[in-house]
Formats: C-alpha cells, structure tokens, sequence
C-alpha cells in the first residue's frame, strides 16, 4: 500500500473536505493506485537536473507602484455569501 | 453555400455585402441551439436578448463601415471565462450562483473586435477531465454520436461548433483540453504557446500548464481567432511580450521544404488501428506537398501522464483553496466555527474529480513527500522540455495522432481514472514543454471524427498553422458536419 486510509483522513483535514467514510474509502483505493502508477518516474535518475516550474523562463514581472481603477467595493461584494457593510462576514473565529 | 459552411473572412464579406446581418446570423445560432442542445447539452448559459441587441448594434456599425475582424460573428465562450454580468459557473455546484464582476481578457478582446456572445459553454468541472462526464451541469454528449462523449474538458466548446450553434469558441487546454475534444467532434483546436493568450480572467487550474485558444470549423479561423486574442496583457504578469504576427497573411506559404519529424514514441501499441490509418494517411498527404518527412524521438513521453498528474494536481490544489464559501460561491454552514464551514462548503460544492485531484495534489505537497513526488515531477519535465527542443533542433513541427482513439462511450471510463487519465497520453506533453499545438480533422473511424496533431516550437503558431491549412487544402475532412437533424 502506497497510503493508507489514515494517511487519506489526514490529507482531506489538510485539504479543508469534510469526506463522507464511503468517500474516503474510494480515495483511499484510487490514490494508492495513482500513487502507485507515478512511481514510474523513479526510474530516471534526476540528479543534478533543474527542475522546471514554468516552461517560459521568467523573471519577477515588476511594475510601477501606481494607484489605479480597481473592481471596487459593491463589485467585489456582489458575490458574497454573506456581507455587511465594506466586509466579508464569517462564522465567528474566537468563542 | 450556407452560412453554416463558410469562415468567419466569409460570413465577413456577406455581412459587409449585405446579403445577410449580424441579427440574422444571431437568430439562426440561436434557433440552432433551441433544436439541438437539449440532445447536446453544450450551453449552460444562454445570453439571446444581449446577443441580439448586440447584434443590432453590430448591423449599424456595419452599416457604417466601421467593422472590425469579427464584427457580427456569434460566437461562445467556455464557461471558465469571466464575463462580466454572466453567471460563470465553471461546471461547478459551488460557482453556480457566481456572477462575473469583470471580463476575462481574452474574451474582450474578442468582445472589442465585434464579436457577439450567445453565451457560456459546458465543461468539465474546473477543467478536470477528458470526457465532459464531470460536470454539475451534467455531461456534454458528442453531435456525431450521442451515445460518445464530445472529450473534454473544453467539450462544450467542441460540441457546440460541431453542433452548428456557433461559429467559433474559446476553451482552455491544461493537458489537451482544447485539443482532444476538437479531435473527437471533427473541428480544429489551437492551444498556442504558453503565455501567448493572456489568462487574466480565466478560473485557474493548473497555472503553469493552462493556456487559453480558440476552437473552430477550419484553419484560418483559428489563425483570425488567435490573432484576436494573442499578445501581452499588463494584468497576466504570465503573458509573454512578444510581437504577434499576422497570422493570416502568412497562412498560405505551404510546406514544401518543411522538415516533419515522426515522434517514435506516439506511433505504439494501444494506438487504435484506424488512428494509425488516418495519421499515416496525413504523412503521405505532406509527403507528396513537398515535405521531407523525419523520425525523431521524445524518449520521455512515457513518463509524461505521471508528471503531468503530480504537477497539475499539486497546483490545483493551491489554486482551489480560494474556493472556501468567503468570498464568492455557495457557502454551507458547518459545525466547528470558520473552518467547519470551510469543509463544509468544499465538500458539498465540489465534485468526485475535482476532490480526487485536491487530495492528490495535497498529498504531493505535503510535508515529507514534496522531493519525492512534487520536486520529482518538476524534474521530469525539464525532461521532456529537453526533449522537444532536441527534436526541433532537427524539424520545423512534429506530426502525432491527438488521442489514441476516436469518441469513447459515455460512462465507460468514469469508474477508471487512471484510464481516463490516459486517454491524453499524446496531448499532455506538449503542455509540460509549454510549447504549441493544434488538432485538426484527419479522417473518421466509421462514424467519428479523428484529430490529427502538429506540434510547433514556442511561439512559433504561425509554422503548424500553415502546415495545417496545406493540409486543409488537399482534404475535405473539415467539411464534414455531424449528422444531427
């Protein structure tokens, strides 16, 4: 076994996914399977190779610190769950 | 000729000759979706009363000779593009009630240039899958066989050209996803370089593999299209600030003297028979124009599916915890304050794919695996980038088949994802290397289309598409219209 169900419980945690058990059992099947076929990758040897993270070589794109037009306030509100005033309102945090 | 079978330069001149409108046009793609898209199911969103007021506004402009590229044309979108004002769902449970705030900018250029939006497309959820099976809005089924899938996850895009709906589309490819279901319905797909078409706008998946291109009935539509939306864009720090040639005045120079080069690696066992055919038939095609065909090898191509699913499923994951019922989305309440919400939200709102590939992702970034499979897969791409700038040291484009069969059944890689993940084994390198591809129509397996590959150098869009209208040129494949009445 390449996870293990408690292995899958935790990454769900860490994933922020309330998973039904009959769900973590499936996951629990289909990522040791998947786990299992991207082993493959170890049979090349990577020592020394750089990994590549975008396939453009880029540069931090910097700009000019400018104050411009943004989405504003009622556009970026209008899809809220649940708003008040200018703020995004959340279940409480600290009892 | 109908309007259904001319390019968008035609319907163009017969909308400036006056022998048809934009409100016209407007209405027939309309009607055409009223009569086919409950069998098809490629629009989620349908916009009929500002299309036509667009359309209206289109016909004065005309009427004033003020017409850009695409003025009047109806066109539609994947439903992954912000469209300010338009419900944006992304094929998901938790975007359902989302409405754009702002235009995605691929989509206004489009927009600025005079093309009219008759609405969003279906598709796999956040742009997880190869057969549009994984939607909240249920599947997409293919015009040329309602029992197949149209592929995925641009299927909506695909379908809905195939279907006449519409006369071009904008999808996005991650891993094939604009060209895999352009070879299943029997249209062309271009996924241009990565940071050729600008993402602001786009919902992300995987942000260092996605790139945004149009799908379309023939060659020089897509070379209009990518014209439209490619070219640096300030708000995606990702888009590349490079000229963007004409690709249409250059799309008629033919191949001869183009070297070709075979890939070994894409010609092997597994490969459907009646694909092999077909491909093997298109070489023969750009043989006799002129082309000096050549075998090269992408010794990594094997490795490609595992890295592809390490890398895309890790990015993912960081790119979907934005998704927590705060800020946009449907919000559920939970027990255990803020982050039973947040689970709460996350597990109702998202489907079986989408979890599956979070998990994964999560997995591959987490403490203790992060070298072993994140790091790893990072690794093997720079492998497989070595290696197609290897091959183009030797040939101008590459030719491979798009996916190793035609339209699979609906359902009948559901229960598989590692199957279902296969099924881009030929598309999901090119995104790794970052580089350009199209798929085009090369022939039909019985009643289903098959998609025929050229793979370009980065940003070197302009080489496949002239190869690729050579070909267009020889064949009548993408004449061939789904029997759908």
């Amino acid at each position: 076994m390449k996870i293990t169900r408690e292995e899958v419980e935790h990454v769900a945690r860490l994933s922020r996914l309330a998973l039904e058990p009959t769900e973590i059992d499936v996951l629990t099947g289909q990522m040791d399977q998947l786990l299992g076929y991207v082993e493959k990758l170890n049979e090349l040897d990577t020592e020394g190779i750089v990994a590549t993270a975008h396939a453009v070589p880029m540069e931090n794109a910097f700009r000019a610190d400018e104050v411009k037009p943004s989405l504003g306030l009622e556009r970026a509100l209008q899809n809220a769950p649940q708003s008040e005033e200018s703020c995004f309102v959340v279940p409480k945090v600290i009892e | 000729m109908s309007f259904s079978q001319m390019s968008i330069r035609q319907l163009q001149q017969a909308l400036r000759d006056g022998k048809t409108s934009s409100v016209e046009l407007t209405r027939a793609c309309l009607a055409r979706i009223a009569a086919t898209d409950e069998r098809i199911n490629a629009f989620v969103t349908v916009c009929a009363e500002t299309a036509l007021a667009a359309a209206a506004e289109a016909d004065s402009k005309l009427a004033a000779g003020e017409a850009g590229p695409l003025t009047g044309i109806p066109i539609a979108v994947k439903d992954i593009f912000n469209t300010a004002g338009v419900r944006t769902s992304c094929g998901s449970r938790i975007l359902e009630n989302y409405t754009a705030p702002y235009d995605a900018t691929a989509f206004a250029r489009l927009q600025e240039q005079g093309a009219i939006l008759l609405g969003k497309l279906n598709m796999d959820e956040f742009a997880m899958g190869s057969s549009n099976e994984n939607s909240a809005n249920g599947p997409v089924r293919n015009p040329w066989d309602l029992e197949r899938v149209p592929g995925g996850s641009s299927g909506g895009s695909a379908a809905a050209l195939a279907a006449g709906q519409a006369f071009a589309t904008l999808g996005t490819d991650t891993g094939g996803s604009i060209r895999q279901p352009a070879s299943f319905c029997g249209v062309v797909g271009l996924k241009p370089t990565y940071g050729r078409v600008s993402r602001y706008g786009v919902i992300a998946y995987a942000s260092s593999l996605d790139q945004v291109g149009p799908l379309t009935h023939c060659v020089e539509d897509a070379a209009l299209m990518l014209g439209v939306v490619a070219g640096y864009d300030p708000a995606d720090s990702t888009s590349v600030d490079c000229p963007v040639p004409d690709y249409l005045a250059g799309l008629d120079a033919g191949v001869k003297g183009m070297k070709i080069g075979l890939p070994r690696e894409y010609f092997i066992e597994g490969l459907d028979p009646a694909i092999k055919q077909a491909v093997e038939a298109a070489i023969e095609v750009y043989r006799g124009l002129g082309a000096e065909i050549v075998e090269v090898s992408l010794p990594h191509t094997d490795y490609a599916v595992a890295c592809y699913y390490l890398i895309a499923t890790a990015e993912a994951s960081s790119n979907l915890a934005r998704y927590d019922g705060v800020r946009y989305g449907v919000r559920q309440q939970g027990e255990g304050g803020l982050s039973g919400m947040y689970e709460k939200t996350r597990a109702a709102g998202f489907g079986d794919e989408v979890k599956r590939r979070i998990m994964l992702g999560t997995y591959a970034l987490s403490s203790g695996y992060y070298d072993a499979y994140y790091l790893k897969a990072q690794k093997v791409r720079t492998l497989i980038r070595e290696d197609f700038l290897k091959a183009f040291e030797q040939v101008d484009l590459l030719l491979t088949p798009v996916a190793p069969t035609a339209a699979f059944k609906l359902g009948e890689k559901t229960d598989d994802p590692l199957q279902m993940y296969l099924s881009d084994i030929f598309t999901i390198p090119v995104n790794l290397a970052g580089t350009c591809a199209l798929s085009l129509p090369c022939g039909m397996d019985g009643q289903l289309p098959i998609g025929l590959q050229l793979i370009g150098q980065p940003f070197d869009e302009m080489r496949i598409l002239q190869a690729a209208k050579a070909y267009e040129a020889e064949t009548d494949w993408h004449q061939q219209r789904a029997p759908l009445d």
